[in-house]
Formats: C-alpha cells, sequence, structure tokens
C-alpha cells in the first residue's frame, strides 16, 4: 500500500483535473444549446451533470471513456470490426511484425556498423536522417509505394514500424557491440582470435545490456508507427483513432486511445521482464 | 644461476617505439636490448611511463616497435602471437560476466578449436595449478578479486604457451592477497618451468619472484640495470628478511633513483 498511494494520489488528482477540464470545455456547447432555444443559462450543478453527458463532448469525462472502454472490449464478439479487442489484435500483430524486421535490421546495420568504416561513415548520418523525416508525413507515401508494388496493407504497416523500431536498436546496438574494454579485445587478439570471434563470443553477449534498453524504446516506436499507418487503412486502433475524429466520437477515440497506451505499457514491462531475466541469467546484473 | 636456464627465448636488439599522440611523438622505448633466456622469471619495475608495459605489450605484439628487432621463440612477435606462444595475463582479471569460471579458463581453447574433451580436461588441470578447483562453476561475481585473478593466471596457462606475460596481474589486490599469490606463482612457476614476464611497481614483490630484475626509467622509456638475482629458486616469503634480499631491493632502488636524476 504505501508503494501504491503516492501513485494513487497523483492519479486521482489526474482524474479531478480531468473532470474539471471536462465540465470548463464541454460547458460552451450547453450554453449555446440554451441561447439557441430561448432558455436561462444552466445553474453550475446542472451544468456540470449535462457536460459530464454529452454524446460527442469536446472532453469526454472519465467515466464516459471508462464506459467506452468497456463496451468496446466487450460489447460484441472479439471478431467483430466494432471491437476494439478486434483492432487492438491488428495493431498488435503489426507491431510485433514491425517490431522483429527493426531489430534484425537494426541488429544486422550495427554489426556493419561496427565492423566497416565504410558503414560506420556513411550510414549512421542516413538513419539519423531517416528519423529526421516526420513519419505522419511519409506514411502516406510509403502507402502508395507499397501499394504500387503489390503489398498487402499489413506489409506495409510492418514496414512504417519497423522504419520506426529499427533506429533505437541501431543506436543502442553499435554502442553496445563497442563497450567491451581495450584490454578486453587485448585478449581476444593475443589468442589470435578471428573477428567472428570477437562478435559471438565478446561483443554480442557485452551488448546485451544495450540491445535490451534498446528493445524497450523500439517496441513502444514499432507501436507509433503501426498506429501511424493505421491511420491510411481500414482496420486497427489508428483507424478507430481517425474515424472516431472524422465522426466527432471523441469518446471511441479515447478509448482506442487509451487501449494504444495500455499495450504500449505491457508490450515495454514484458521487455523489461525478459531484460531482468536474461541479464540475471548472464551474471551482468544481481 | 644464469646458467641453469635456457636457450634465448625473447631477444630485443636496440629496441625503439614512438607513439604517434596528438601532442606530437612520444619516445616510450629506447634503445632496449635484453635478451631473456628459456624458464626465466624476468621482472620489469621502473616509475610509470618507462615503457615497462609497452615493451611487455611489444613483445606480445600487441604494439609495435619503430625501431630495432624483438623476435619471440626466433619468429616475429606477430607470427609468435599467431602461434599462440604466449597468454597474457591483464591487470584486471577481465573474466566474462556471463561465462562461469570454467567457461572462462576455456575460452582461448574454444578460440583455438580444442575439442570438448580436451577443454574439460585442460580447464580442471589449471583450475588445479592455481587451487581454484571446485570453483568451475561459479560465476566471477562469486569470487574474491584474489580468486579471479587466479581464475585469469589459469585462463593463461590454459593452452600450454611455454611463456606467460604479466601486466601488473596482482596490482589492484591488497598486500596480503599478493603476498599469498606470490607464493603461489613462483610455486607455479617451479611446476610448469615457464617462461615469464612480470611488470610490476613494487621493489619487494619484483625482487622475491625473479630470476632477472629489468629496473626501468621514463622519458625515454629505457633500461637502467639488469640484475641477476642470487637468490635461490626455492624462496620461503622468509627469505624477504635475508641480507642477500635487502641488498638486491637496494640495488634496484638505487637503480630507479638514478633513472629518476639524470631526466
Amino acid at each position: 500500500m504505501r508503494r501504491f498511494l503516492p501513485v494513487l494520489s497523483v492519479l486521482l488528482a489526474l482524474v479531478l483535473v480531468w473532470y474539471g477540464a471536462a465540465v470548463k470545455l464541454n460547458a460552451q456547447w450547453e450554453y449555446d444549446q440554451a441561447a439557441r432555444a430561448g432558455a436561462a443559462a444552466p445553474e453550475f450543478g446542472q451544468l456540470v451533470a449535462l457536460t459530464m453527458a454529452q454524446k460527442s463532448p469536446v472532453l469526454p469525462a472519465p467515466h464516459q471513456v471508462v464506459v467506452g472502454l468497456w463496451q468496446g472490449l466487450t460489447g460484441q464478439a472479439i471478431t467483430s470490426k466494432r471491437s476494439l479487442v478486434y483492432h487492438a489484435w491488428v495493431t498488435l500483430s503489426g507491431t510485433l511484425a514491425g517490431f522483429g524486421i527493426g531489430t534484425g535490421l537494426g541488429v544486422l546495420l550495427a554489426a556493419a556498423i561496427v565492423h566497416n568504416r565504410a558503414m560506420d561513415m556513411s550510414v549512421m548520418p542516413w538513419a539519423i536522417a531517416s528519423q529526421m523525416v516526420p513519419i505522419v508525413a511519409l506514411a502516406p507515401m510509403l502507402a502508395v509505394v507499397m501499394n504500387a508494388l503489390g503489398a498487402s496493407g499489413a506489409m506495409t504497416k510492418a514496414v512504417i514500424s519497423a522504419y520506426l523500431s529499427f533506429f533505437p536498436v541501431v543506436v543502442g546496438m553499435v554502442k553496445g557491440l563497442r563497450s567491451p574494454e581495450v584490454s578486453q579485445l587485448d585478449l581476444l587478439t593475443t589468442y589470435a582470435a578471428n573477428k567472428a570471434q570477437v562478435f559471438w563470443k565478446l561483443r554480442l553477449p557485452a551488448s546485451m545490456p544495450y540491445f535490451f534498453a534498446s528493445l524497450k524504446v523500439g517496441i513502444a516506436a514499432a507501436l507509433v508507427g503501426a498506429i501511424v499507418a493505421e491511420l491510411n487503412q481500414p482496420v486497427g486502433l489508428g483507424a478507430r483513432l481517425l474515424q472516431g475524429s472524422y465522426y466527432s466520437q471523441t469518446v471511441q477515440i479515447w478509448a482506442a486511445l487509451f487501449v494504444a497506451a495500455s499495450m504500449a505499457a505491457v508490450l515495454v514491462a514484458l521487455m523489461a521482464r525478459v531484460e531482468t531475466r536474461v541479464l540475471l541469467r548472464m551474471g551482468m546484473s544481481r | 644461476m644464469k646458467d641453469s636456464f635456457g636457450a634465448p627465448v625473447i631477444v630485443a636488439q636496440n629496441l625503439d617505439l614512438v607513439f604517434q599522440t596528438a601532442d606530437g611523438p612520444v619516445q616510450a622505448l629506447r634503445d632496449v636490448s635484453l635478451t631473456i633466456n628459456k624458464g626465466e622469471f624476468v621482472s620489469f619495475i621502473g616509475p610509470s611511463g618507462c615503457g615497462k608495459t609497452t615493451f611487455l605489450r611489444a613483445i606480445a605484439a600487441l604494439e609495435h616497435p619503430t625501431g630495432g628487432a624483438l623476435s619471440v621463440n626466433g619468429m616475429t612477435p606477430d607470427e609468435a602471437r599467431r602461434k599462440r606462444a604466449y597468454g597474457y595475463v591483464f591487470q584486471a582479471a577481465g573474466l566474462y560476466p556471463w561465462r562461469t569460471i570454467a567457461g572462462n579458463v576455456g575460452l582461448p581453447l574454444e578460440i583455438m578449436g580444442f575439442s570438448k574433451a580436451d577443454r574439460m580436461k585442460k580447464i580442471e588441470e589449471v583450475l588445479e595449478l592455481v587451487e581454484l578447483s571446485g570453483f568451475g562453476n561459479k560465476f566471477p561475481w562469486q569470487l574474491s578479486g584474489g580468486m579471479q585473478q587466479r581464475a585469469s593466471i589459469a585462463r593463461a596457462l590454459a593452452f600450454d604457451a611455454d611463456i606467460l606475460l604479466m601486466d601488473e596481474p596482482f596490482g589492484a589486490l591488497d598486500e596480503i592477497v599478493r603476498d599469498r599469490l606470490n607464493e603461489e606463482l613462483l610455486k607455479l612457476w617451479a611446476r610448469t618451468g615457464k617462461t615469464i614476464g612480470f611488470v610490476t611497481h613494487s621493489i619487494p614483490e619484483a625482487v622475491y619472484l625473479s630470476t632477472k630484475i629489468v629496473v626501468m626509467s621514463p622519458r625515454p622509456g629505457r633500461i637502467t640495470d639488469v640484475i641477476d638475482s642470487p637468490l635461490p629458486k626455492d624462496r620461503p616469503l622468509d627469505i624477504r628478511d635475508t641480507p642477500e634480499f635487502i641488498a638486491v631491493a637496494h640495488r634496484v632502488r638505487e637503480g630507479l633513483r638514478a633513472g629518476h636524476g639524470d631526466v
């Protein structure tokens, strides 16, 4: 309880601020309604009740979001296109595919950068530049190109997701693969070890703490990529967000947002769990 | 004493080594000539910057001399390295945290392509040699600093190189552990008959261990004195209180002082 008390009080404060903001932001609509009907402006108590129950509020109250979330998750079969579970699954599978591709690519690039001077000089600036391009600008173009190439929506999504997630892996792994001390590399030189042996026996194991730190950033980035890609697609949390904003379904937007955020939290926590286990087994943390 | 050793193993003639640094060239070694015979225990002593570590690293082909000649087992240092002529012990034990002690000791054997059965046998052998039998399955963090350094010596011994190069291996350990490891190292040397090159800061350590003490001085790194120790091969720790020991230590100290004086 002692551990959760600070967290709970912060959460409570946030919810209170949220309710306050909901009243404030939704009030204008109620005033306009009253003015249109020629009635007097509602009393404060009345106003609060009204602002909590609008159909498409500017800012839905927390309990509206919770209800929306609950209905989205349980209101229909999970295979239904109206089910948040279905959309979340679509997003999750795209995220994992992109994360897998991005991680693999990131590790390969990092290995090449560490072993090849030309790669070191040329790839890193491009990798950094690639992250300077706003993904929301790039995603539609990529979608068009991928479509012209005959790729499926899922493939496009995986590519965009990988595009975001490879970067932290490259940066982390380059640092990790270079983390062995000079004396550790000298030791292998005295054994006349070849480059492959240095890589597998020293560089790669030594890079594991960096690898996992990168994975945690990478998987969150992959999720963002998947959602952005879905803004151009019919299904997935990204699609739900966009449809919600088209039809002023703010509750739907917030519900999808919360699902996305929880998914990110769970994915990162899972990564952290694997990290602890692996590093413990490798004797690299205690 | 000198006559009881074998043929020359390491021969340096007028060796020069210049590092190119951002502040210009630094002469790490100048005109270093030295012969180390088979089975000798040679210590290199001197203040920081005297080139003792650089010389050891040059023997190991980790640094490359810019002048003069250096041969190891009649080959260039680099050929000797590729033939795995020596085991090298660094100041830090540098054990891989993700490998057990046995795994660490077996690392050179894996790299050199020994079969699993051979590896197991050698690991057992050398762990016994450094008195770490039964610790094979422990991880490095479960061992004390002294035990870790012993494991790193076992790792250097594992592949049966005739030469053992040690760069201040006990520098980071406390005096008591150091004494004990010195004693063990002498025993190990007696049992294996290896040629040992040993870098140290400590005069008592150098005198206690060595059959030959090479005194070096800095700027530029050079040899100022080479002392063939008159002490017997069998050395209990209390030999350090004998007049012979004190005389040798005195000469080393004088050599170090002389090296400093003419800078």
